[in-house]
């Protein structure tokens, strides 16, 4: 096990440092460099205005130098012109003695943004903490719910209770985030069906979510991963309804509710609990639509911020958060797997 | 002329989609005379919700073929704005309605005075073009390199995986943000990205018919040819836009010269469509793998080895007929997922032109104001729904019908 864990941990490592790589050499192309120095400068720069602003910024070093300072494994540049020092790693004003000569991840030092004008480390814990926010309620919402469709469908299987909850499932997951939202801030927030039940923008959720303003979001992030969990703990639960010990019960007369509660759902819970883990990449997009969607902004709304204005440092900061959710997911998932089911364990 | 009301504006539309109606009624007879002759395709009538779910799939893909390149069902011309409709509602009469013109906005109008009934056929259009093929191309890729990677094992699968996993472990939206912008198609990565990906169905077909004729070189070297000079020309032209394969400010790569070109794919619609397939073959490719490191073990595949068959016609015409089930089912879901996906970027604004009427720019444009006129998000966010559900139900079906014998 122990080796298993350390394996899966190298290869996790491996695949962070190529996909930043890869983040890091597509938002470094220079026509995105191009872009980023006109919306720094202003849009009518020359060629050569350009040119010399990347220059002066390092942004024209070759690919992995670049990619070894931000990782902070190669010294930051330095730049001379007119007796004016800049560099990577300090302001302006910052005598000889006190400037690093490695500022990148590894010291801890995540970059500047260029939108926000502020350090990337701070901007992304405060927009995590806000998505973390959602999805604590989110998911607050959705497994129970989606738990309790799955095993109610999947107890007896063939029943209308069955057909309907089943169908139910096939079209959440059938409804994507951006038309599930859409057609509730249209009935549920809109002055054209009446019911002003709730608010179509969560942007006040932000310091104070209400359940005016917080239900929408919520409910539609929820609806899109629900049916999936739904139907893969309805497929676990006919499975063990069908196996050799529940019937034992039913011949010993076991009340069938305590069939469900106490026999069949513990071993039917395993498979959705690595759905539930796996499930969460998928989240990550619908947050991305959804915050977009209710003005909500969080690390979705950051992600959309960041890349639509070639924010490199922020981007990557982004881009390696997200991938370290993915992947850490996977292996609580995979050893999850592994732990709640013996026969994988011992083999 | 006085406002239409709800009953009125649907059996308007109703009498609108006339042809739609018939085809589906003649398609749905005839199958299910001949039901018992179609093999899985007839089973499928023999279940309500696949029936269902086919009834859905197959009415927006009607609306597409009839809207689309045969101009029949739209009211107005889905770009043209009309002065006096703009954020009009549903069943609106048109102020000064010409002779010879449609003379309401059965479905109101957008943001921009145009006619939302008329952008939903044409979207439609958009939709029922690109996923499919998209998929396709997703699925020719994800056998060719999964079937290998299962039969084989070893470095192969383990290279071949990383590398799928590597794309899977990317936040969609993230992998889109950087690939679908006008700067990125400056830099001509889409055109590399398509050069390789489309190559697949090449390779696909070319070792199909190697393996199964390969004793008789008399038909294959002809047959060969021919199929590949066929597929050839069209990847060619499907790959080269204005006698370049890759155009970029500083260097181009010269392609297929422009009068042997069939068509010309716009560069946007080429980037959303290379980006489709990039997310959506990693996932086939495991599916595949996982097929076929599941079916190598069985005794037929045991019995052509011993025949003395090649690796690649145990793959491709053992294999790959017997995983036929799970991959047509899972070929249903992938094309709703595309839908998704396509709806996805245009609901970022990604790839496609802004006044382009498919589904999800549509309803970026939409949402704005969506508190006070919900009627232009909501048609196509009803139409996406309503396919992607069909595309889903139709699987359910199939993978039902797949299941019982």
């Amino acid at each position: 096990m122990g080796l298993f864990i350390l394996r899966r941990l190298g290869v996790m490592l491996l695949t962070a440092l190529c996909l930043t790589f890869i983040v890091f050499w597509l938002t470094n192309l220079y026509p995105n460099l191009e872009k980023l120095a006109k919306t720094q400068g202003n849009f009518r720069m020359s060629d050569e205005a350009v040119a010399s602003y990347l220059d002066k910024n390092g942004y024209l070093q070759p690919m992995p130098v670049k990619f070894g300072q931000w990782l902070g494994v190669l010294p930051g540049w330095i730049h001379e012109e007119d007796g004016v020092t800049t560099g990577r790693c300090f302001s302006g004003g910052t005598p000889q003695e006190q400037r690093p000569a490695y500022c990148g991840v590894l010291q801890g030092d995540w970059g500047y943004s260029t939108v926000f004008k502020d350090e990337v480390g701070s901007i992304v814990s405060t927009r995590l903490g806000l998505t973390g926010k959602l999805m604590f309620a989110v998911m607050l919402l959705m497994v129970p719910m989606a738990l309790l469709v799955g095993v109610l469908a999947g107890m007896r299987e063939g029943s209308k209770l069955d057909r309907s909850l089943s169908t139910f499932s096939i079209a959440s997951t059938a409804t994507p985030e951006y038309v599930s939202g859409v057609i509730f801030i249209a009935v549920f927030a809109s002055s054209a069906f009446g019911l002003k039940w709730f608010k179509g923008s969560a942007t006040s959720a932000m310091e104070n979510a209400t359940f005016e303003n917080f239900t929408l979001p919520v409910l539609t992030i929820s609806l899109y991963g629900m049916g999936y969990i739904a139907r893969m703990t309805r497929a676990s639960m006919t499975e063990v309804m069908t196996a050799q010990y529940i019937r034992t019960a039913r011949l010993k007369g076991v009340k069938f509710s305590d069939i469900v509660l106490k026999h069949a759902l513990r071993n039917a819970l395993i498979a959705p609990f690595t759905v539930i883990m796996l499930q969460f990449p998928w989240l990550l997009n619908g947050v991305v639509i959804v915050e977009t969607l209710f003005n909500y902004k969080g690390f979705g709304w950051l992600l959309v911020q960041a890349a639509s204005n070639n924010d490199i440092e922020l981007l990557l900061a982004v881009s390696v958060v997200s991938v370290f959710v993915v992947l850490v997911t996977q292996l609580i998932s995979d050893i999850g797997y592994v732990y709640l089911n013996p026969r994988i364990r011992i083999a | 002329m006085e406002e239409l009301s709800w009953g009125n504006i649907l059996a308007r539309m109703f009498i609108q989609l006339g042809p739609v109606w018939i085809a589906l009624i003649v398609l749905f007879a005839l199958s299910i005379t001949y039901k018992r002759r179609l093999g899985l395709y007839g089973k499928l009538f023999d279940s309500t919700i696949g029936m269902i779910g086919f009834a859905l799939v197959m009415f927006w893909v009607f609306v597409g073929i009839f809207g689309g390149p045969l101009d029949m069902l739209v009211t107005h011309d889905p770009l043209s704005q009309v002065s006096g409709m703009k954020n009009k509602l549903p069943g609106t009469p048109m102020s000064r309605a010409e002779e010879g013109e449609y003379a309401y906005f059965l479905l109101g109008g957008d943001n921009l005075a145009r006619d939302v009934f008329s952008r939903l056929i044409k979207g439609a259009w958009i939709v029922v073009q690109i996923a499919p093929v998209a998929t396709l191309f997703a699925f020719m890729v994800g056998i060719t390199l999964g079937l290998p990677a299962g039969y084989y094992g070893g470095r192969l699968d383990t290279v071949l995986s990383f590398l799928a996993n590597l794309i899977l472990a990317f936040p969609v939206i993230l992998l889109f943000y950087l690939l679908v912008t006008p700067e990125i198609v400056l830099t001509g990565i889409p055109n590399y990205m398509a050069l390789f990906l489309f190559i697949f169905p090449l390779v696909f077909v070319g070792i199909l018919l190697n393996a199964r004729y390969y004793t008789q070189p008399s038909v294959r070297t002809p047959l060969l040819i021919g199929v590949l000079g066929l597929l050839g020309w069209l990847y060619l032209s499907l790959v080269s836009t204005n006698g370049a394969v890759v155009a970029t400010p500083t260097y181009s790569i010269p392609g297929l010269p422009g009068f042997l070109d069939l068509f010309d794919i716009d560069p946007g619609i080429l980037v959303v469509f290379v980006s489709v397939v990039f997310v959506n073959a990693p996932t086939v490719f495991r599916i595949v793998r996982g097929l076929a490191m599941d079916i190598k073990t069985r005794d037929y595949v045991a019995a052509a080895q011993t025949r003395g068959e090649g690796p690649w016609y145990i793959m491709l015409w053992e294999i790959l007929p017997n995983a036929r089930g799970p991959l047509i089912v899972d070929f249903c879901l992938r094309i709703g997922y595309t839908t998704i996906l396509l709806g996805t970027l245009g609901f970022f604004g990604l790839g496609l032109a802004s006044e382009s009427p498919d589904w999800g720019t549509t309803i970026n444009a939409g949402r704005r104001l969506l508190a006070l006129y919900p009627h232009a998000a909501i048609a196509p966010a009803v139409a996406l729904l309503t396919l992607v559900l069909g595309l889903n139900l139709l699987a359910d079906g199939l993978r039902e019908e797949s299941l019982r014998d």
